[in-house]
């Protein structure tokens, strides 16, 4: 049977970061992955990642400060004391295990600046730096000797009296079901983004760590805190990075006005997300918009610059909307990004599962609170991976295998699955029903939401639930087959949309990117804790946990 | 628009596994990618249709493949770009490797091939405290390379892959140059002196036809094909050229560069090392005795062309440093 110390769920830049770490102290590890390696969306990230570098005259306490009011004081600041001091041995490990960074004059690493913050410490490769980052973290993995599961879609945690001892795994080439047992098992699941229709999100972003942690009984929290990002292009959906606007972009609007004069006008674009996005959503709302969209304009820029620091935004431009920024403004809108949200973990990625650990998007630290800044998200994967991995390594050591019968294990999970390619054709598809939670998520608990709209989220998705129950899987086959894996992540995807649309209608106050058209202030004195959705009887259950505030207080957020 | 995708499936579970053609009708937004079509067709009328893609934003690297015969990513193809006259497109998998299922390619060696070229930086020597110190200009220079997402287009579409699976290809070499370009690799110097010897070893840099079709491939300029011509240049100067390859290219253009010509007797003994190599010279026998029987043996004294002078001057201007006032004595490239 199939054995580690140390089993890594995902292989974005948080998973193959854990792995690398829980190797290096010894573990006998392994990571799985439903894509190759570098497959994983952690290469679509474009702008950058933050650090304060004190040799730049940075300071990490500026960093965290950026970032606390940016979470709009949900952030535990003991999280973001954590990340923020770490960040600058994380970013030159990086450099030193070969990213291509870009340089300032004088050869070190160049800056550019980002959304909400008051110094340029975003630390990038062109605008590509995700995949810069995650490709040399998979030469780094190959170095390493870290077993690698790759294509293996992880279907279950195998749970005896209350303790994860492993998982159930479908090899997807083969069709073949695998246990694999493991002491300490780390999600490095990403994010949730096809809950939503459209979004920036890879296809492959289907929130399965954070359904299989929640469906085990761990916490899920602040997951009504969705961002929304100013810049993804009209039609697709896909992401034009923050990193326009932080080489200079213009947002304008049907008339050509820099719109945010009225909303941030000391920072202006480069305000944060949650702000930009609303301040947009209200010009369209208002109709100064066309076609639902607003415009990003980089014509000022210069071809030289775009050619050197954007030019896969530009092909992208080019590619999905035949619009070229370096000629023309490109029609944008907000769109659904990123959750601040998942699963709650200590700043060692411990969950309240004995032996789990999460970390990266899959996981709540919380270093994001209610708004991400942008380019702390990479930041955020490699420090708490790392520590999750060097954590679950050192706790491996005492902890022993779950005895459990793999042949037992394995079918039932069979008979689950032949169940599922048993149904009878009937003829929905799991396509719509993922399309009808992805326009209600996107349409009910959007940039503006209010108690109407979110309560007929969850009339919607529960409807969705019982069609979910019949839906036939059209493919019976065994080798590849990719019907029956979007299937079981439908299954994933609705239970992380409840649990967001539960928490968005529980948190009766604006604070962050959570903006309620019916409680338009923030409100402190009720609000100013955490949301923690736990699987109940008959679904989420909330309850709540304080925010960690060390020494810094709370403020107005004006940008 | 209406169009029509004409799809090259297999299915190994069938009976009697076998390639087959099977067509598509689909209505799509006028702007709507090829794989936009490929992903409306699984979800709507074929769930057994079988590909990976992910990203949608040609970033992942997951949905190379064949459109109208060539190796494209699905998701950078805009449809409009490749409909025929009746409004159809043809797709197949990625070419040499073998295929799983419809549009799913064994990736397998592929990433052996990537692994063979011990794929992370190699410093000698102390790492500093904080970065390393480099130009932008070499940095950008690298991630002009380091942007390949390894879809495999340059791999699917390598005419020396397809019939020598050994070859290292394309996307691995390119992969190497990224590290025997980066200054932070290899000795103080920044040469990658071990690789640079590796890969000049037969499957290596040598290998490479120069058909061009992988810089046609790649999706995302990397140009694999003009790194292997640098890794040879770098190889050479390192002093690797006690190898068939790099006599090849030296006795090449040391021919043309003295006579204006290809001097076709000599360059074969010229790139296995001279008329002492026995093994070789044995083994070109029955190539020697077809030609000569079929009337194609090289003329036994070469002869300058007509002006060759006009040919030399050209060498001198092209590379003057290698080419001063005397010519065809030292091993540049062609
Ligand atoms: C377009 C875009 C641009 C961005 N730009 C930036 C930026 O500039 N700066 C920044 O800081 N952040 C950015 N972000 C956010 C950041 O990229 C992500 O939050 C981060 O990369 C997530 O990394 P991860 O390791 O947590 O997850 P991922 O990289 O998403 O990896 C998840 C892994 O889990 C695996 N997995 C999931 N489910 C299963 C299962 N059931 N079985 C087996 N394996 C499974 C997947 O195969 C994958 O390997 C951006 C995000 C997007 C969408
Ligand atoms: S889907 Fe990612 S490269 Fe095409």
């Amino acid at each position: 049977m199939l054995e580690h110390d140390v089993l890594v769920i995902g292989a974005g830049l948080a998973g193959m970061r854990a792995a690398i770490a829980a190797r290096a102290n010894g573990a006998n590890t392994a990571i799985i992955s439903k894509v190759h390696p570098v497959r994983s969306h952690s290469n679509a990230a474009q702008g950058g990642i933050n650090a304060a570098l004190l040799d730049r005259g940075d300071d990490w306490e500026d960093h965290a400060y950026d970032t606390i009011k940016g979470s709009d004081f949900l952030g535990d600041q003991d999280a973001i004391e954590v990340m923020c001091r770490s960040a600058g041995k994380a970013l030159i490990d990086m450099e030193h295990m070969g990213v291509t960074f870009n340089r300032d004059d004088e050869g070190k690493l160049g800056t550019r600046a980002f959304g909400g913050q008051r110094r340029a410490r975003t630390f990038f490769v062109g605008d590509f730096t995700g995949q810069a980052l995650l490709h040399v973290m998979f030469e780094q993995l190959i170095k390493s000797g870290v077993q690698s599961y790759e294509e293996w879609f992880v279907t279950s945690l195998i749970i005896e009296d209350g303790q994860v001892g492993g998982v159930t795994a479908l090899e997807i080439r083969t069709g073949q079901l695998h246990a694999i047992r493991a002491k300490t098992i780390i999600f490095c699941t990403g994010g949730c983004g096809r809950l939503f229709e459209p979004s920036t999100n890879a296809l492959i972003v289907t929130g399965d760590g954070m359904a299989l942690a929640y469906n085990a009984g761990a916490g899920l929290m602040d997951m009504e805190m969705v961002q929304y990002h100013p810049t993804t292009l009209a039609g697709s959906g896909v992401l034009l990075s923050e990193a326009a606007r932080g080489e200079g972009a213009y947002l304008r609007d049907k008339n050509g006005n820099r719109f945010m004069e009225k909303y941030a006008p000391n920072m202006m674009e480069l305000a944060s997300r949650d702000v930009v996005s609303r301040a947009e959503q209200t010009e369209i709302n208002a109709g100064n918009g066309i076609n639902g969209c607003v415009f990003l304009d980089c014509t000022h820029l210069g071809e030289a610059l775009i050619t050197e620091k954007l030019s896969q935004i530009r092909e992208i431009g080019i590619d999905l909307a035949g619009v070229d920024m370096v000629r023309e403004p490109v029609p944008i809108r907000p769109g659904m990004h990123y959750i601040m949200g998942g699963i709650k973990t200590d700043i060692d990625g411990q969950t309240t599962l004995p032996g789990v650990y999460a970390a990266g998007e899959c996981a709540n630290v919380s270093v994001h609170g209610g708004n991400r800044l942008g380019a702390n998200s990479l930041l955020d994967t490699i420090v708490f991976g790392e520590r999750s991995g060097n954590h679950a390594a050192e706790a491996s050591r005492s902890i022993p295998f779950l005895p459990f019968n793999e042949q037992e294990v394995v079918s039932r999970e069979e008979q689950r699955i032949r169940e599922m390619l048993e149904r009878p054709d009937n003829g929905d598809r799991w396509g719509n029903i993922r399309l009808g939670m992805g326009e209600s998520m996107v349409g009910n608990v959007a940039v503006y939401r209010d108690h109407q709209s979110v309560e007929e989220a969850i009339r919607d998705l529960g409807q969705l639930r019982d069609r979910y129950a019949q839906v036939p899987v059209h493919n019976k086959n065994r080798v590849f087959n990719t019907d029956l894996v979007f299937a079981l992540e439908l299954g994933y995807m609705l239970d992380v949309a409840d649990t967001i649309a539960v928490s968005a209608l529980d948190r009766k106050e604006s604070r962050g990117a959570q903006a309620r058209t019916d409680y338009p202030s923030r409100d402190d004195e009720n609000w100013l804790k955490h949301i923690v959705a736990k699987k109940g009887e008959v679904g989420p259950e909330i309850s709540y946990l304080p925010v960690t505030i060390t020494k810094w207080e709370l403020e107005e957020r004006k940008y | 628009m209406d169009v029509t995708v004409k799809i090259k499936r297999f299915d190994p579970e069938a009976d009697h596994p076998e390639s087959y053609w099977q067509e598509y009708a689909v209505a799509l937004p006028d702007n709507a990618t090829v794989l936009d079509a490929l992903i409306k067709i699984r979800e709507e009328q074929d769930g057994t249709l079988t590909l990976r893609c992910s990203c949608r934003s040609a970033i992942c690297g997951s949905c190379a493949m064949r459109i109208n015969g060539h190796a494209a990513l699905a998701c950078k193809t805009a449809l409009s770009r490749v409909l025929d006259g009746d409004n159809a497109v043809v797709v197949e998998p990625a070419g040499v490797m073998p295929v799983v299922k419809d549009l799913t390619v064994n990736f397998d060696p592929f990433w052996d091939k990537i692994r063979a070229v011990e794929p992370y930086l190699q410093p000698q020597g102390a790492e500093p405290a904080g970065e390393y110190i480099a130009s932008n200009e070499s940095m950008l220079h690298l991630s002009g390379v380091t942007a390949c997402i390894m879809c495999g287009a340059c791999v699917s579409d390598c005419t020396v892959l397809e019939v020598d699976p050994t070859f290292l290809g394309p996307a691995a070499l390119a992969k190497a140059y990224r590290f025997t370009a980066d200054p932070r690799d290899g000795n103080r110097e920044g040469v990658s002196r071990e690789r640079l010897h590796q890969l000049s070893e037969p499957t290596g840099i040598w290998d490479c036809t120069r058909c061009n079709e992988c810089v046609e491939a790649c999706p995302k300029g990397v140009a694999p094909m003009d790194r292997i011509m640098a890794l040879r240049e770098q190889a050479v100067n390192a002093g690797f050229t006690r190898n068939n390859g790099a006599r090849h290219t030296s006795a090449f253009t040391e021919s043309v560069g003295h006579s204006g010509r290809l001097d076709e007797l000599m360059l074969p003994i010229k790139s296995v090392g001279g008329i002492t190599n026995v093994g070789a010279m044995l083994s070109y026998a029955p190539v020697g005795w077809r030609a000569l029987t079929h009337g194609k043996m090289p003329p036994l004294r070469h002869k300058n062309v007509e002006n060759v002078e006009n040919v030399r001057r050209l060498f001198r201007k092209l590379e003057p440093d290698l080419y001063g006032p005397e010519i065809g004595k030292s091993s540049p490239f062609g």
